[in-house]
C-alpha cells in the first residue's frame, strides 16, 4: 500500500432507532445498532472484502461509507477528507470519484431509462459541458466489452451478465478512485459470474480503481481480494491478508463460514464445523463474546467478557481464543 | 423401481415471438430412495421441468411429447385434475426457494400443518401430535407452542425447515425441492441440506433437487442430470458426472465455479456466448456455438451416448474424456 | 439462480411499444367501439363549425319544438334554437372540461403525491389529512359551497372537478412512490449524486404515472357527469352557453312539448360515457403484466 489510502474507516457506528419515544417499553432497547464499532483502510488500487451473513451489517456499512446511511459515531475519511456527515451538496463532488454498485443487478438500473442513459446518468447530475454523450457512451460501453448497439436497450431486455457490466459502465464514468461492489456476482449464473470479475481486475489495473466488495460467497473472496474482513453483528470478527485467512483461521467464525462452503467435489472429506443456526437478535445482543451462543469452543470467559481486538502478523481478531492452525472443535455432549 | 420415469419429455410455450421450445426429449429416472440433483442455469428448463411434472404448466404451454411415469403405473401427463390434485402434497411434495410460497401468513403454523392431513383419515389430535412431531425432527425449538405461531414469527432459516415439514408431513414417495437453499445463508445453507439428508433416510422418499449450486449437488445428491437450454447433456452419479464430465458444458461449468480453484487465479474462466434463442432452435448440438471442442460432426443432433454405468452425454465426444486432445 | 428481489413498476414501454398498444387495443372489440365513439365526439366538437351551419344560441321562437327534420338535423328547442348545433358546441365545453380539468387534477394531484410519497413523514402526514378532508366532502354539497363563491360558471364546474379528483390521484402516487422510493435504482441515483428533482423527475415519475393515466381516462365520464349534472341543476354554464347539462334540463322542463329535447341532452353523454370507458378499461388490460403473452 503505497502513500495514504484512499478510504479510512474508524470506528464507524450506524445506529437506527426504533419505536416512537413516548411508548417505548421498559428495559427494552430503544435502538438497534447495524454496525458496531468499525475500522479499516482501503489504499489506492487496493481491494478489501467485507464478507458476512444477513444481518452482519455489510450493507449498511458500505451505505454509510457512501453517505446513502447517517454515521451515528466514528469517522469516514475519503482521499484525505471527512465524509461523514457532510450535507448533500458537499457530498457531491465526492461522489464522483466514490462509485457504487448495487445487488440486483437489473433492478438497480432504471427502468424506462436506455442503456445509454443509464451509463451517462453522473454526467447528466454533474454537468455535461465539453461533453459529447454519443462518445461517453460509446467509450463506457467498450471498457466494459458491451457492442454500442446495447444503448438503445432497456434493462428489461438485459440478460443479468449484461446488466451487471452497465452497472459497472456506470459506475466508473467519471473515473473514481473507489468502487463499493455490493454482492457483484449475486443473481449471475456461475459461468457469468467470472465474468464480472474479470472486467472488474481488467478495470482495476487498468484504471487503478481501489475496490471494496460486499459479499457473503467466500469463494469469490478469494479470487479478488488482498485483504477481507469477517463481520458478524455489525462488528468486524477477523481482519487480514486473503490468503492468510483462508490458510489458517483464526477466530471460531470464519472457520465455520469457510468449512459451510460446501465445494463440488462428491469424494472431499466433510470436516464441517456446526454451527446451531440461529443467529441471535440486534435487539438482544448476546453478552461478552458476541459470538459465544454459536461458538464451539465457548468457555465462560466468552460469555462474561467482550474480547478487546488485538493484532498479530497484520491481522486483527476479537477472539479470546484464537484458534491454531487446522483446529478442530471440542467434542461436545448432545447437541 | 422408478419412483419418476421421465421419457422423451418435450414441452413448448406459445409466444407474441414464436414457439417457444422449454425442453426438449427430456429422459431421466428418479430410482427408489435415490436423491436426483438437476443442475443448470438460467434458461435451462428447470423450473418448466417441475411444472410439467406436475401438471402446472401455464395456458400457453403444452406438453408435445413423452411420458412422466409415476410409481410405475401413472401416467401424469395424462391425468387429470383432479387426480392431479390428489397427488399433490401427498404423493409428490415440492419445496420451493421461498417458503412463503408454501405458507400463509395468515394462518398459524400448526391450522397449516393439521390441513396438509386432511388425507390421513387421522383425529385431530393424531394430527396435532404429528405436526409437532414433524417440527422436532426439523428442529424447530419449542415444537409445541410454536404450533400456535405464524409464519412471521419465524426466521427466514426456520420457515424454510416448516416447509420441509410439511412437504415430508403425508410420507410422499418423491419430494421436488426446487433451489430450496439459495435464499440462504452459507451456514443455514449446509445445516439444511443435512437435514434434508437425515430426513430423506428416515422417510424413504426420492428427492429430485434442483440447484445451480454445484458444491451443495456434490454433496447432497446421488445422482445428477445436466441441463442445458432444454436439454439434458449430462447424467450419471454424481461421482460420475463431477470426477469424469463427458460433455463440454459439464466441464466447462465445473471449471467456472470458482470453489473450484483453490489457489488465487488472475483470471476466472467463464464460458462465453449465450443460450440460444429457443424460439429459433439452432441445427444440431444446441451447446455447439460455445463449444471448446466444437467440430464437423456437431451440425448433426447428437444422441445421448453412454459411457457406462449409467453414465451418459449428449455428445458425440462422450467417449474421449478431456484429457485426450481432439483435433477438429 | 437467486432472484434478488426487484420492484417491478407498471409495464415497460420501449419506442415502439406505443403502436403496439393501439394495435393491440383495436384487437379487443371493445376498444375498437371506445376509440370510435371517443373520435367521433372530439370530431363533432372540433368540427362543431363546419358541420353545423346554424348558430347554437340564435334563437328562433318560429321554430319552436320542431322535430328533426332535414333543416334541423335533431330539431329545436323551446326557443327554437338548433339543438343539433348546440350538441355539437356542447361537446366543446364538455371536453374542454373534461381534458382540462383531468389535465390539471393530474398534474396538481401527481406534485402532491410525490412531495407525500418522497418528503420527510410529518409532510405525508399532514397531506394525508388535507386528502381525507377533501375526499370525505361529497360532491354536491362542495358543488353547492363553490357556486356561492363564485356563481355559477364554468369555473365553478372546473374547480369543482379538480377538488374532486386530486386526492385520488394523488394517493395513488403516493403510494408507488413510497414503494419505489426505496428500490435499488432510486438508490443508486442518489449515490451518483442525483437531486431530489431530479430523483423524483427521472426515476420515479416515469414510473408511476402509468396506472394513474389508465385511471385518468376512467375518470373522464365521471367528469363529464360533473359538469352535466351541474349544469342541469343550474350551477354550471348559464344559458345561453349550450351545454349538454343545461340541454337536459330544458328537456326535462319541455317534456310534455317534445320528447327530442331530452335525447339531445341524454345521448351525447351516453355515448361520450360508454367510449371513454370502453377505452379505459382497454387501455388497462392491455397493459396489464400478467396478462401478457395472451
Amino acid at each position: 500500500m503505497s502513500g495514504d489510502p484512499v478510504l479510512a474507516v474508524d470506528g464507524v457506528e450506524v445506529t437506527f432507532p426504533m419505536g416512537r419515544p413516548l411508548l417505548r417499553p421498559f428495559g427494552r432497547p430503544n435502538s438497534i445498532k447495524g454496525v458496531a464499532g468499525v475500522s479499516f483502510e482501503v489504499g489506492r488500487g487496493e481491494t478489501f472484502a467485507l464478507v458476512g451473513e444477513s444481518g452482519s451489517g455489510k450493507t449498511t456499512l458500505a451505505r454509510a461509507i457512501n453517505g446513502l446511511q447517517p454515521v451515528s459515531a466514528g469517522s469516514v475519511t475519503f482521499e484525505g477528507q471527512r465524509i461523514d456527515g457532510l450535507g448533500r451538496a458537499e457530498m457531491k463532488p465526492h461522489r464522483r470519484r466514490m462509485a457504487m454498485m448495487f445487488q440486483d443487478p437489473v433492478g438497480s438500473l432504471s427502468p424506462r431509462q436506455t442503456v445509454g442513459a443509464l451509463v451517462t446518468e453522473a454526467f447528466r447530475i454533474h454537468g455535461t459541458e465539453g461533453r459529447d454523450m454519443r462518445a461517453e457512451t460509446a467509450r463506457l460501453l467498450s471498457l466494459v466489452g458491451l457492442p454500442h448497439d446495447f444503448a438503445d436497450r432497456y434493462p428489461h431486455q438485459l440478460s443479468g451478465g449484461q446488466a451487471r457490466r452497465v452497472g459497472v459502465a456506470r459506475a466508473i464514468a467519471f473515473n473514481p478512485v473507489l468502487i463499493i461492489a455490493d454482492e457483484p456476482t449475486a443473481g449471475l449464473d456461475v459461468s457469468v459470474q467470472g465474468e464480472v470479475l474479470n472486467l472488474l481486475n481488467d478495470l482495476r489495473e487498468r484504471l487503478g480503481l481501489a475496490m471494496v466488495i460486499i459479499t457473503h460467497n467466500l469463494h469469490v473472496v478469494r479470487h479478488v481480494a488482498d485483504r477481507m474482513a469477517v463481520m458478524y453483528l455489525g462488528r468486524f470478527v477477523e481482519n487480514g491478508q486473503t490468503e492468510a485467512i483462508f490458510a489458517a483461521p483464526s477466530h471460531p467464525y470464519t472457520a465455520a463460514l469457510l468449512s459451510a462452503n460446501p465445494e463440488p467435489d462428491p469424494d472431499k472429506a466433510r470436516d464441517r464445523i456446526a454451527l446451531p443456526a440461529e443467529v441471535p437478535s440486534l435487539l438482544a445482543r448476546p453478552s461478552g463474546c458476541e459470538f459465544h451462543t454459536r461458538c464451539p469452543w465457548a468457555r465462560a470467559m466468552c460469555r462474561s467478557t467482550p474480547p478487546p481486538p488485538s493484532e498479530k502478523l497484520g491481522r486483527v481478531l476479537t477472539c479470546h481464543f484464537p484458534l491454531a492452525p487446522g483446529e478442530r472443535p471440542p467434542e461436545r455432549i448432545g447437541s | 423401481m422408478s419412483v419418476l420415469s421421465v421419457n422423451g419429455l418435450t414441452v413448448s410455450f406459445t409466444t407474441d415471438g414464436g414457439t417457444l421450445t422449454a425442453l426438449r426429449d427430456v429422459s431421466f429416472d428418479i430410482p427408489d430412495q435415490r436423491i436426483v440433483g438437476v443442475v443448470g442455469e438460467s434458461g435451462c428448463g428447470k423450473s418448466t421441468l417441475i411444472n410439467a411434472i406436475l401438471g402446472l404448466l401455464a395456458d400457453n404451454g403444452r406438453i408435445d411429447a413423452g411420458s412422466v411415469l409415476f410409481e410405475g403405473d401413472r401416467e401424469l401427463t395424462r391425468l387429470g385434475d383432479n387426480d392431479m390434485r390428489a397427488l399433490r402434497g401427498q404423493r409428490i411434495s415440492t419445496v420451493f426457494q421461498d417458503p412463503m410460497g408454501a405458507l400463509n401468513p395468515v394462518l398459524s403454523v400448526g391450522h397449516q400443518m393439521i390441513n396438509v392431513q386432511y388425507r390421513s383419515g387421522r383425529s385431530k389430535a393424531e394430527k396435532t401430535a404429528r405436526a409437532v412431531e414433524m417440527l422436532r425432527k426439523v428442529r424447530i425449538p419449542d415444537a409445541d407452542t410454536a404450533l400456535s405461531r405464524y409464519p412471521h414469527h419465524f426466521s427466514g432459516g426456520m420457515k424454510q425447515r416448516i416447509a420441509i415439514a410439511m412437504a415430508l408431513m403425508m410420507e410422499p414417495a418423491l419430494l421436488i425441492a426446487d433451489e430450496p437453499t439459495t435464499a440462504l445463508d452459507a451456514t443455514l445453507e449446509v445445516a439444511t441440506i443435512e437435514l434434508l439428508k437425515e430426513l430423506q433416510k428416515d422417510i424413504g422418499c426420492s428427492v429430485l433437487f434442483i440447484s445451480h449450486h454445484l458444491g451443495v449437488i456434490a454433496e447432497l445428491c446421488d445422482d445428477v442430470i445436466v441441463m442445458y437450454a432444454g436439454e439434458v447433456v449430462e447424467r450419471g452419479t454424481t461421482r460420475q458426472v463431477f470426477n469424469d464430465p463427458r460433455h463440454p458444458y459439464t466441464f466447462r461449468l465445473l471449471d467456472c465455479d470458482p470453489a473450484r480453484q483453490h489457489r488465487r487465479v488472475r483470471h476466472l474462466p467463464t464460458i462465453p456466448g449465450e443460450i440460444p434463442d429457443l424460439r429459433q432452435r439452432p441445427e444440431g448440438c444446441i451447446f455447439a456455438a460455445r463449444c471448446h471442442r466444437v467440430h464437423d460432426a456437431c451440425s448433426r443432433t447428437p444422441s445421448a451416448t453412454e459411457v457406462g454405468g449409467g453414465h451418459a452425454a449428449l455428445c458425440w465426444l462422450a467417449d474421449i474424456p478431456e484429457t485426450v486432445k481432439v483435433t477438429a | 439462480m437467486s432472484e434478488a428481489a426487484s420492484v417491478n413498476p407498471a409495464p415497460q414501454r420501449g419506442s415502439g411499444s406505443f403502436a403496439k398498444a393501439v394495435r393491440k387495443m383495436l384487437r379487443e372489440p371493445l376498444g375498437v367501439l371506445g376509440i370510435s365513439l371517443v373520435l367521433l365526439v372530439v370530431f363533432g366538437a372540433v368540427f362543431a363549425d363546419l358541420l353545423a351551419s346554424a348558430d347554437p344560441t340564435r334563437i328562433s321562437p318560429r321554430d319552436r319544438f320542431s322535430g328533426p327534420g332535414f333543416e334541423h338535423l335533431a330539431g329545436t328547442d323551446q326557443l327554437g334554437r338548433d339543438l343539433f348545433s348546440r350538441v355539437l358546441h356542447g361537446g366543446r365545453i364538455a371536453l374542454a372540461v373534461a381534458l382540462g380539468s383531468t389535465a390539471v387534477s393530474l398534474a396538481i394531484g401527481m406534485v402532491l403525491g410525490l412531495i407525500a410519497g418522497y418528503g420527510p413523514r410529518w409532510l405525508d402526514n399532514l397531506l394525508i389529512l388535507v386528502f381525507d378532508a377533501m375526499k370525505s366532502f361529497p360532491t354536491v354539497m362542495l358543488a353547492l359551497a363553490l357556486v356561492t363563491l363564485f356563481g355559477p360558471s364554468l369555473t365553478a364546474v372546473v374547480v369543482v372537478v379538480i377538488l374532486v379528483n386530486v386526492p385520488g390521484y394523488a394517493r395513488i402516487i403516493r403510494t408507488q412512490t413510497i414503494a419505489l422510493k426505496s428500490a435499488e435504482f432510486v438508490t443508486a441515483a442518489q449515490s451518483m449524486g442525483a437531486s431530489t428533482a431530479r430523483v423524483l423527475r427521472v426515476h420515479i415519475l416515469p414510473n408511476v404515472i402509468g396506472p394513474l393515466l389508465i385511471l385518468a381516462s376512467m375518470d373522464i365520464p365521471v367528469v363529464i357527469a360533473i359538469e352535466a349534472g351541474m349544469s342541469f341543476l343550474g350551477l354550471g354554464v348559464r344559458p345561453p352557453t349550450p351545454s349538454w347539462g343545461a340541454i337536459l334540463n330544458d328537456g326535462f322542463a319541455n317534456i310534455r312539448e317534445s320528447y327530442w329535447i331530452v335525447v339531445a341532452g341524454g345521448m351525447p353523454i351516453i355515448l361520450t360515457t360508454l367510449g371513454f370507458t370502453f377505452l379505459g378499461e382497454t387501455l388497462r388490460d392491455v397493459f396489464d403484466p400478467r396478462l401478457k403473452g395472451r
